[in-house]
């Protein structure tokens, strides 16, 4: 059953351009029932009333699937809890009273654009180099002509699933894009459609990574556990495999 | 105005393949001096953008959001229709145009919902070939599955998330087109009108969302791919930033709006719990298939769902419609819901809920097939409701959750606006007064790959469209307007948030043009809507500044048009004194309590013309013939 807490939260405020600072603020009565963004949402409207500008965070469909919220809450990403992002996280999770530390994520290649939001368009640069098949519109043959096993089928699901949050990027030491790009790789590695352009692909996604400022991987696996969608760390040895193929062939 | 709906000549099976031949073509070499704008990052947008781009146009494409990838199509959970006919079930383009037109209840034009299932099979073939994981079969085919208001299985999915792997796949050939310089794409700018000049669209003012800058952009098309309007109702199951914006403000520049009032309630999703609650969450519909829905016989049975025997216990879809059953369309699953809680028979605390029940399916088909079916959706169930609906039955209510109205367009999906397209769901093109599921990625994905494409060309060759120059004066007037009006907004400094007025908006919405509608009730709306404007001008707090990231400003602004646009929405129900899909005028039903079409009176598109601020708008009708699925009353019995 649903219940009221109260929670003091110390937030990160940052204007841009400028140096920012945690503020606390209390969080009255909000439901347990409620989720991580509809309490921001309820402390909002007091700072609003009270003259105090609300804390900018990022949030679109409140399901889980766009990819858009995301902080560090008492220092883990999106939360606690397993295979959650920050929309979907609610406050039945929380003890009333309870200090709650929310903070931006942070990685080298996350600059804060303000408060809670950082600049993500590193990961759009990563699927610019070859996260997709180059097929133009009305080349393709009838979709049943190529039959794909089905567990080859699932298993490029399982990676497909990723939805670009960012997270594993703001858990890994090292900053490290890895568990992201090796999921898209993974896809297209799975799958005949993207064969053509494997070797390509993964050499490319790869070397943007190391240019944008993303750290290297190195096997520490906390990415795995902060990805609310359960990307598997099997993923990032598939891309080194893909990795050592395409740098043994002499393929562009 | 005129309303030209240019539906090409000869027999229906044909007239796209020969529209296709007649269009005006733009000669290759010159593709690249024309520079087209697209709004919109979305299914339709995002498909558009690359397929324009491939062709060799300059595009331009706009989100408000930080990547093209974030758009609303992300959240479509349930599939794709398109006429494959792979299980062999007897369907063809034919009977999906027809389950469309018939869906639609009667509303639609017959030539873009024929040219719709024609393309639907192609979008299958493209969206394979860019590698999305599409659900198969364990011989390695394509799997599909039923849907609402259909009979056979004609939909295609990749698990519970559908939406997002076709709009990935639609990103990633937007992204392989930026990679290539062929798409330039504006990130967080969100666009905030549209500029006329000698009675074109030839560009739009924008507005950074990081820096407060406002910019000018020329262009000699623009095509709005801004999707629907449903978060006019506050809650809904749309994303968060999904607003009317874009389409009102080219409403006002001189597009009609079609059919405001029909809005889609769908049956499936999560009830509202509580006053902090800032959207809803839908259960996809496929849970339709297998779930069965019931509420007690008696009234106000407060007995735990496991302790009402079989006997007790009302299937009324099963009952009421038995060749649909639990697969009525949309907008009768939704009354009904609504029917069974009215007669206080709902469940749940509020008593605005039923049931659906999947214990029957689990006993015939064991947890394991379900878990693989359903999984993600039961545990997302699980997760907002944090109970276990393998074990208990879950509990749902109709939503806000799509809108079927939007900016009229012609057979080319060109507004009333020259130079001006909308494309995917802000144009009200396809769905006539209800939409059926798994046909809203379709329309957006055949709007953006293979229509606008094909039907752009005719425009950008047969205009004269000289270069006007961003320092013309409309663009100056049009950006001082903008400026004037965040400022404003900002200098009111009252006592109310943003929120708080969308929420008393939505509710007089959901209350008066929800899913039951009356000529009182519609004119009650009418009186209050005004109303609620003025205070919001008078007493909305829009805290911060204009040249800064500002998330309150971005939410007033669009507020502001939804205050403007109710108002139409709820004249354009009142107006329809019928019942009609998703449209429900209680004065007009059947003795059974089912909606009463009325075909005489009403067997047209009603659009809307602006004509000026404080005057009524002007009402056009596009009337509709019915040349193959012949007018009848709708029955799922
Ligand atoms: C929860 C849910 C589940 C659904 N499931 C299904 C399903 O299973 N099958 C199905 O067929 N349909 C489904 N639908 C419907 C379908 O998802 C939508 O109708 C469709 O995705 C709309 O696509 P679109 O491209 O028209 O618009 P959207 O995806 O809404 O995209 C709009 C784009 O326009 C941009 N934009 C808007 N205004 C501006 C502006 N002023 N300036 C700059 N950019 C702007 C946005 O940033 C965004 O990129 C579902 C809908 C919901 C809510
Ligand atoms: S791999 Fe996981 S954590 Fe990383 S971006 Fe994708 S969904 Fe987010
Ligand atoms: S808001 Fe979309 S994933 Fe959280």
């Amino acid at each position: 059953m649903a219940k009221q807490i109260n929670l003091t939260l110390k937030v990160w405020r940052q204007n841009r351009g400028q140096e920012g600072k945690f503020e606390t603020y209390e969080a009255k009565n909000i439901d347990t029932d409620a989720s991580f963004l509809e309490m921001l949402d309820v402390v909002n409207d007091e700072l609003t009333l009270k003259g105090i500008e609300p804390i900018a965070f990022e949030h679109d469909c409140r399901e889980g699937i766009c990819g858009c919220c995301g902080s560090t809450v008492n220092g883990k990403t999106h939360g606690s809890h397993e295979r959650t992002t920050l929309c979907q996280l609610h406050m039945r999770h929380f003890e009333d009273g309870q200090n709650v530390v929310i903070e931006p994520f942070r990685a080298t290649a996350f600059p804060v654009i303000k408060d809670l939001i950082v600049d993500r368009s590193g990961l759009d640069q990563i699927i610019a180099e070859g996260g997709y098949v180059s097929v133009k519109t009305g080349n393709a043959p009838e979709a049943s002509t190529t039959p794909i096993k089905k567990e080859m089928a699932e298993a490029a699901m399982d990676a497909a699933e990723c939805i670009g949050c960012g997270a594993c990027v703001a858990a890994c030491p090292n900053g490290s894009a890895m568990l992201f790009t090796s999921a898209k790789v993974s896809q297209y590695a799975l799958l005949p459609q993207g064969h053509p352009e494997r070797a390509q692909r993964v050499k490319n996604m790869v070397g943007k990574m190391d240019e944008l400022g993303f750290g290297n991987c190195s096997n520490e696996y906390e990415c795995a556990v902060a990805c609310p969608k359960g990307i598997d760390v099997k993923n990032i040895a598939r891309l080194n495999r893909e990795f050592i193929k395409a740098s043994l062939t002499s393929e562009k | 105005m005129k309303l030209d709906a240019k539906i090409p000549e000869g027999p229906m099976a044909e007239k796209w393949t020969n529209h296709k031949f007649k269009v005006k073509l733009v000669n290759p070499s010159n593709k690249r001096k024309h520079k087209v704008i697209i709004v919109g990052s979305g299914l339709a947008g995002a498909s558009a953008a690359a397929t324009m781009s491939e062709l060799g146009y300059q595009v331009h494409c706009f989100t408000y959001s930080d990547s093209p990838r974030r758009a609303h199509s992300i959240a479509a959970q349930g599939g794709i229709n398109a006429a494959k006919n792979y299980p062999n079930d007897g369907d063809s383009i034919y009977r999906l145009f027809y389950d469309t037109v018939k869906g639609g209840d009667f509303r639609s034009r017959e030539a873009n919902v024929h040219r719709l299932a024609e393309c639907s099979n192609q979008i299958i073939d493209h969206c394979v070939a860019q590698g999305i994981p599409f659900a198969r079969e364990y011989g390695g085919y394509l799997d599909n599955r039923s849907f609402g208001g259909a009979q056979v299985s004609r939909t295609f999915y990749a698990r519970g998330q559908t939406g997002q792997q076709l709009l990935l796949g639609a990103y990633g050939a937007l992204s392989k087109e930026i990679k290539k310089g062929g798409v330039t794409m504006y990130t967080r700018e969100e666009v905030i009108d549209v500029v006329v000049i000698d009675g074109q669209a030839r560009g739009i003012i924008s507005r950074n969302l990081v820096t407060g800058e406002l910019s000018r952009h020329e262009a000699d098309a623009v095509v709005l791919a801004t999707g629907g309007y449903g978060n006019v109702f506050f809650l809904s199951t749309n994303a968060m930033n999904c607003n009317a914006s874009a389409a009102w403000r080219a409403y006002k520049k001189g597009a009609a709006f079609a059919n405001p009032c029909y809005t889609q309630i769908h049956p499936t999703c999560i009830p509202v719990h509580g006053e902090y609650q800032s959207k809803l969450t839908l259960m996809s519909e496929s849970l339709r298939n297998d779930g069965r829905i019931w509420v007690p016989k008696a009234k106000g049975d407060k007995r735990p769902a496991n302790q009402i025997p079989e006997d007790e216990r009302d299937y009324y879809l099963e009952r009421k419609y038995p060749s649909f059953g639990n697969l009525v369309p949309r907008d009768l699953a939704s009354r009904n819901a609504k029917m069974v809680c009215d007669e206080g028979r709902g469940v749940g605390p509020t008593g605005n809920a039923v049931y659906l029940d999947f214990a029957e399916a689990i006993e015939r088909l064991g947890k394991d097939a379900i878990v693989a079916k359903y999984g993600n959706l039961f545990e997302m169930y699980n997760r907002i409701t944090d109970e276990d609906p393998y074990t208990t039955p879950m509990m749902i209510f109709p939503a806000v959750h799509y809108t079927m109205g939007g900016l009229w367009v012609d057979y080319n999906l060109m507004t009333s606006l020259p130079g001006l397209y909308a494309i995917g769901e802000c144009n009200f093109s396809d769905h006539g007064a209800n939409r059926l599921g798994a046909s809203a990625l379709m329309q957006g994905l055949a709007d953006g790959y293979f229509v606008i494409p094909n039907t752009i060309n005719d425009y950008l060759a047969s205009n004269k469209l000289p270069k006007v120059g961003t320092d013309h004066e409309a663009f100056a007037e049009a950006e001082k307007a903008a400026q004037d009006k965040l400022d404003k907004l900002l200098a009111v400094n009252g006592k109310r948030t943003v929120d708080d007025f969308h929420k008393e908006l939505g509710h007089l919405l959901w209350e008066n043009c929800g899913m039951g509608r009356n000529e009182k009730g519609l004119k009650e709306a009418l009186e209050k809507i005004p109303k609620i404007r003025e205070e919001f001008w008078k007493d909305v707090n829009v805290p911060g500044s204009a040249d800064d990231l500002n998330q309150a400003l971005e939410k007033a602004n669009r507020v502001a048009d939804f205050m403007e646009f109710a108002e139409l929405m709820v004249k354009d129900a009142l107006m329809r004194a019928e019942s009609c899909g998703g449209h429900f005028r209680e004065e007009s039903q059947t003795d059974e309590g089912e909606a009463l079409r009325n075909d005489d009176e009403f067997c047209f598109v009603g659009a809307w013309e602006f004509a000026g601020l404080d005057k009524e708008p002007i009402l056009h009708k596009e009337h509709l013939e019915f040349e193959e699925v012949h007018l009848t009353q709708r029955s799922y019995k």
